[in-house]
């Protein structure tokens, strides 16, 4: 069970959480302008990162927030965690 | 006074005797026995017999290791517990073990005769024996291998007993109570930390048990562990947990331990759980869980009679049993001297000791050839025991050299009643491999050591390969629990402890473990799972390179042990044998549970009634009263029908569908999933979320609501209704509540926050009462404390506040089954009254409540989807034949874009339609497959398959919906439903089957 720091709660148990898939990815302001092949990438293509990883959670059992974290795939490790909208942090592995 | 228990010594309560069976016969112990001692101490050797070949087997070892001696204790029926390590069972009075896997005795077991066939049941031999009838596999083989192959017999009956789980935490908690895990202990709970110390042991205090000869700050090393116990048992911010298992350890310092709290009781009180389940969360974790003495392979090593020396010395110093009179030593290191000086002072004859080392000697303290001398103890150099004899008990040892061509050489036998073996002792890393930790290879030891750790955790003593001494394991504790008090931000001081160690105890040297097995029949490497020598040699001449599949091959390390003692040895003969370096072999996992947990413990109290919540709608009581019978729906409890005195479900909802159909009915409709999207952006917000326009949706208005997901499939529905300019009243499915709130959030919350909006689940809010069929406004007319209802005021699709009876009240008018019909909306805690206040007013026009199941029935009729039903996650709207639905001038939605690749226009999409079977009787199968061309052989070409299927009472006939390839093409062709029984041809039909127009729900 990981223990997670819900970037507005603190840090609490994964049960609390719901994952919500890599992080950053916005969607199209204007998705007719948009190709088919972006489009589908925009849906379905995602970095499957080996390593540090941004990815969404939310904090579904507690304040209900989505919040960004990254979290090294290979260890479980979470580097850090950052409210929804902020940008990546940079210099962290 | 028992045979082999001697009249003094030992920590056993002599005052009181206890009184025990095994396999039906009584004996006694003393309080502060394991089962295993006990036996033991009565002369009892053999208590079990082998997985495979039904050996005989007796005690091997003295704790959690233990391979062999596994027996089922007995409380009564229902309090039986199987696969027990007689080693850790704690003796108490009335205790009734019985052995296992053995017909009709133990003495005299029939399954001995698979023995002879023994040449005929090599490695893998399931694999490559019994392929043949496949058909035989069930039936015939697996059956018999099961009952020959086997383990104890879990009770038939419900476990009466309370287990109970707990979470804690704490700075730093410390695995297992031994020196290393005491001074480490002692020295984090110095420093303020709260501290966890946990032991599987009934006593704290591990190998210092053992040790009467070692002083600790001048005291005798037990008395130093009773100093130890009593201060941390002082201090409130320390919690000692004895009994308890750390069994698993988990990612971001998360362990689980089991503690068992009642099963060492003859009388366990009332109301105690019998375990406790614990979740620590630890910021630090000191990791000190010892060293486990491994087996020498050679043939006949599993003979009873034939135990670890290790093991040997905590029955004498702990239980005051001596399991032999005349003992053999068989040793590669230097640990097993220690053994024999005691047991020779004990009054054993120590006959001799086998030391497979050329040399011994250099790396020994000075005064043990003299010590060996003088007791006479003949030391046997560069030999080793090449195989033992006896009749169920080992009573001779055959030894010798083997030359340069490994033959044997100078072979004699020496008569012995108990043989001890010393394979050096191997650190217990299993929990700190998985918890990630990178395991390295020590070439003196010839054993794993913890590296790098992955967690905030500590190896000390033993388990890190400390092997050499107490006051190595003390200081390294010491060490330990100061570094983790200091991690954990408390100020942690290392306390220094004034040793005298016994100058016996040294363990130290490389060990020869690679050249120690000597092969031969009965030569056993695992012993759990019967595996020889041969069974691994096999293995590598066919092939098998690498331990992990050497291991499933053979099943060596598979057995409820996990290879406790058998692991170490399979891989240095695989490493051997390959002609390879052992860390090249590979490693095989350690995995939880360290020991064997019970499922109990981790099922705690959630089970029976409350093994998962159950959620019930106010109008539940009434339902039960009216006789329904429920289905689940998620958590949810729901009426699926009423049955009347002698009605099936057919005949119940055929008289449901009817009584909708032509008078009235009421159902319970408060499961559906509610949520108030409000605020100055709500419009906008529905706008971009679900397919509708809703920008010319009237207050007082509804409207059926379609919402995909972005990848243009359809994802759940539902009516909305708008409430106020900015406030909508939105339905979801009742599975689908849940989702469809949290996908609102997602889209709120992080990719249009410019939109002031605010979400709220209101789905236990409101209780639901459908009224629905020609005569409903009647019904609820006089209801609704002067309130307008007609068609005129309230039109299909419309909502008003109100009152029903003086409640407060939403009245809907909507219909899910295409008749007149009203969803009565008011406060939960109000739904039972004015459910009741309904059914007294229909009582005079036959209002009849009706279930789920009529509930498909009719909206199946209208062709009315259900979400998860007739879609499944590649639906289109078009698909479902929605398209009518989405607003077609808005320039975005989620799903809109991908609505506009060409492959969601393709002509040959599966599309909804209806199915007419050619004999009006016959109801298909839902989930049935569809086909254009009868009589294909297989595989046909499926062309799609039946969603729904119903008896339609209002028709008389069957009907189905499905979804089919290019299906709104073909309405009017004749189709086929392969089955079974054969093709059953369908008629394929609009999925609309009973008033199209409409007519019936704009009265």
């Amino acid at each position: 069970m990981l223990l997670i720091r819900c970037p507005h709660c603190g840090e609490r148990p994964e049960p609390e959480f719901a994952y919500g898939g890599e992080a950053h990815i916005a969607r199209p302001a204007d998705p007719a302008a948009v190709s088919d092949d972006d489009w589908a990438a925009y849906l379905y293509l995602r970095t499957n990162a080996k390593g540090v990883h941004a990815e969404r959670w939310r904090h579904t059992r507690g304040c209900g927030r989505f919040f960004n974290a990254l979290r090294d795939t290979t260890t479980d490790r979470f580097i850090a965690t950052y409210k929804s909208g902020e940008k990546r942090p940079e210099g962290l592995r | 006074m028992s045979v082999a228990r001697l009249p003094t010594g030992g920590q056993v309560g002599r005052d009181r005797t206890l009184r025990f069976s095994f396999d039906g016969k009584s004996y006694e112990g003393l309080q502060g026995d394991t089962l295993a001692s006990a036996l033991l101490a009565n002369g009892v050797h053999l208590v079990g017999r082998s997985f495979k070949y039904h050996r005989p087997r007796g005690i091997m070892t003295a704790g959690p290791e233990e391979p062999s001696a596994l027996v089922t204790v007995r409380r009564d029926a229902a309090r039986s517990t199987p696969n027990l390590r007689a080693t850790q069972v704690e003796l108490y009075d009335g205790l009734c073990a019985v052995s296992q896997n053995r017909w009709p005795s133990l003495r005299f077991d029939l399954g001995r005769l698979t023995e002879l066939f023994s040449p005929l049941l090599p490695a893998g031999f399931y694999y490559k024996t019994f392929m043949w009838p496949r058909t035989a596999w069930h039936q015939l083989y697996e059956p018999l291998i099961r009952r020959m192959a086997g383990l104890g017999e879990a009770p038939l009956l419900p476990d009466p007993d309370r287990y109970a789980q707990q979470h804690a935490h704490c700075e730093v908690l410390v695995v297992g109570a031994g020196p290393a895990g005491l001074a480490a202990a002692l020295a984090a709970s110095r420093s303020g930390a709260r501290v966890i110390l946990c032991d599987e042991r009934p006593r704290f205090g591990g190998s210092l048990l053992c040790d009467d000869r070692s002083r600790i700050d001048g005291l005798a090393a037990t008395e130093w562990v009773t100093a130890a116990i009593a201060e941390l048992a002082q201090n409130p911010r320390v919690r000692l947990l004895p009994r308890t298992t750390a069994f698993g350890y988990f990612p971001h310092n998360h362990l689980g331990l089991s503690e068992r709290i009642t099963d060492h009781l003859a009388e366990p009180p009332a109301g105690l759980a019998r375990e406790r389940l614990w979740q620590v969360r630890a910021q630090q974790v000191v990791l000190a869980t010892g060293s486990i003495e491994q087996p020498l392979v050679f043939p006949g090593n599993d003979r009873p009679g034939v135990m670890l020396a290790g093991a040997a010395l905590r029955y004498l110093k702990e239980q005051a049993v001596m399991p032999g009179r005349r003992v053999v030593i068989v040793t590669i290191c230097d640990s097993a001297y220690r053994v024999a000086f005691e047991m020779q002072a004990a009054g054993a004859r120590v006959a001799a000791i086998i030391d497979l080392r050329p040399d011994p000697s250099p790396a020994q303290p000075d005064g043990w050839q003299q010590r060996l001398r003088q007791a006479g103890i003949a030391v046997e150099t560069a030999a080793r025991v090449l195989r033992t004899r006896g009749r169920g008990h080992v009573s001779a040892v055959e030894i010798g050299r083997l030359d340069a061509a490994g033959l044997p050489t100078g072979q004699r036998s020496i008569d012995c009643d108990l043989l001890l073996v010393a394979g050096g002792f191997v650190p217990s890393v299993h929990l700190f491999s998985q918890s990630r930790g990178k395991l390295r290879y020590d070439e003196a030891l010839q054993t794993y050591l913890p590296g790098d750790s992955a967690e905030s955790e500590r190896s000390a003593g033993a388990c890190r390969g400390l092997l050499s001494g107490l006051a190595a394991a003390l200081q390294d504790g010491a060490a330990a629990g100061a570094a983790a008090a200091n991690a954990s931000g408390c100020a942690g001081e290392e306390p220094r402890f004034e040793i005298i160690e016994d100058s016996t105890a040294a363990t130290a040297g490389r060990l020869p473990r690679a050249e120690a097995a000597v092969s031969g029949p009965k030569a056993f490497v695992d012993f759990q799972h019967d595996v020889m020598l041969k069974d691994l040699d096999l293995a590598m001449r066919e092939g098998f390179r690498s331990i992990e599949h050497i291991k499933r091959y053979t099943t060596t390390g598979m057995a409820t042990d996990q290879g406790k003692t058998s692991n170490v040895n399979a891989l240095h003969h695989a490493a051997r044998g390959l002609g390879k370096p052992v860390p090249s072999v590979g490693l095989t996992t350690f995995r939880m549970p360290y020991t064997p947990i019970t499922f109990a413990s981790f099922a705690g109290q959630a089970r029976g009634e409350i093994f998962d919540p159950v959620r019930r709608t106010p109008m539940h009581g009434w339902a039960v009263r009216q006789g329904a019978v429920f289905e689940d729906v998620g958590m949810w409890k729901r009426a699926r029908f009423f049955p009347r005195s002698g009605e099936d479900m057919h005949a119940a909802v055929a008289r449901e569908c009817r009584a909708v159909r032509e008078g009235c009915g009421v159902f319970d409709a408060s499961t559906l999933g509610k949520i108030v999207v409000a605020g100055p952006g709500a419009t906008a917000f529905m706008d971009r979320f679900y397919v509708n326009d809703w920008s010319k949706l009237a207050v007082g208005r509804c409207k059926y609501g379609v919402l995909l997901r972005d990848d243009g499939f359809v994802y759940d529905d539902g009516v909305v209704a708008r409430l106020a300019e900015d406030r909508f009243h939105v339905t979801t499915t009742t599975g689908g509540a849940a989702r469809v709130l949290a996908m609102m959030e997602d889209y709120r919350q992080t990719e249009w926050t410019d939109l002031d909006v605010w979400l709220t689940s209101t789905t236990e809010q409101w209780a639901v009462i459908a009224v629905q069929g020609p005569r409903a406004r009647e019904l609820l007319a006089p209801l609704v404390d002067g309130l307008d209802i007609s068609a005129a005021a309230l039109p299909h699709m419309a909502v008003v506040h109100g009152t029903l009876r003086g409640m407060p009240m939403m009245l809907f008018r909507v219909s899910f089954t295409g008749e007149l019909g009203f969803e009565v909306n008011v406060p939960s805690d109000q739904g039972a009254a004015a459910l009741d206040a309904i059914c007294e007013a229909g009582k005079a026009l036959g209002l009849t409540p009706y279930g789920t199941e009529t509930m498909h029935v009719l909206r199946a009729e209208k062709g009315f989807i259900i979400i998860g039903q007739d879609t499944d996650g590649t639906v289109t709207p078009d698909d479902v034949g929605l398209t009518w639905a989405i607003g077609k001038a808005k320039p975005d939605f989620v799903g809109k874009r991908a609505l506009a690749r060409p492959a969601m226009h393709a002509p040959d999409r599966k599309q909804l339609v209806g199915l007419l079977t050619r004999d009006p009787r016959v109801v298909l199968e839902e989930g049935a497959q569809v086909v254009d061309v009868p009589g294909q052989a297989p595989p046909m070409k499926l062309i799609g398959h039946v969603t729904s299927s119903y008896a339609s009472a209002t028709l008389g006939r069957s009907i189905a919906l499905a979804v089919v390839a290019g299906g709104r093409a073909r309405i009017g062709q004749t189709l086929h439903v392969p089955m079974p029984g054969g093709e059953i041809p369908v008629e394929v039909c609009a999925p609309v089957f009973y008033d199209p127009k409409g007519a019936r729900l704009n009265v």
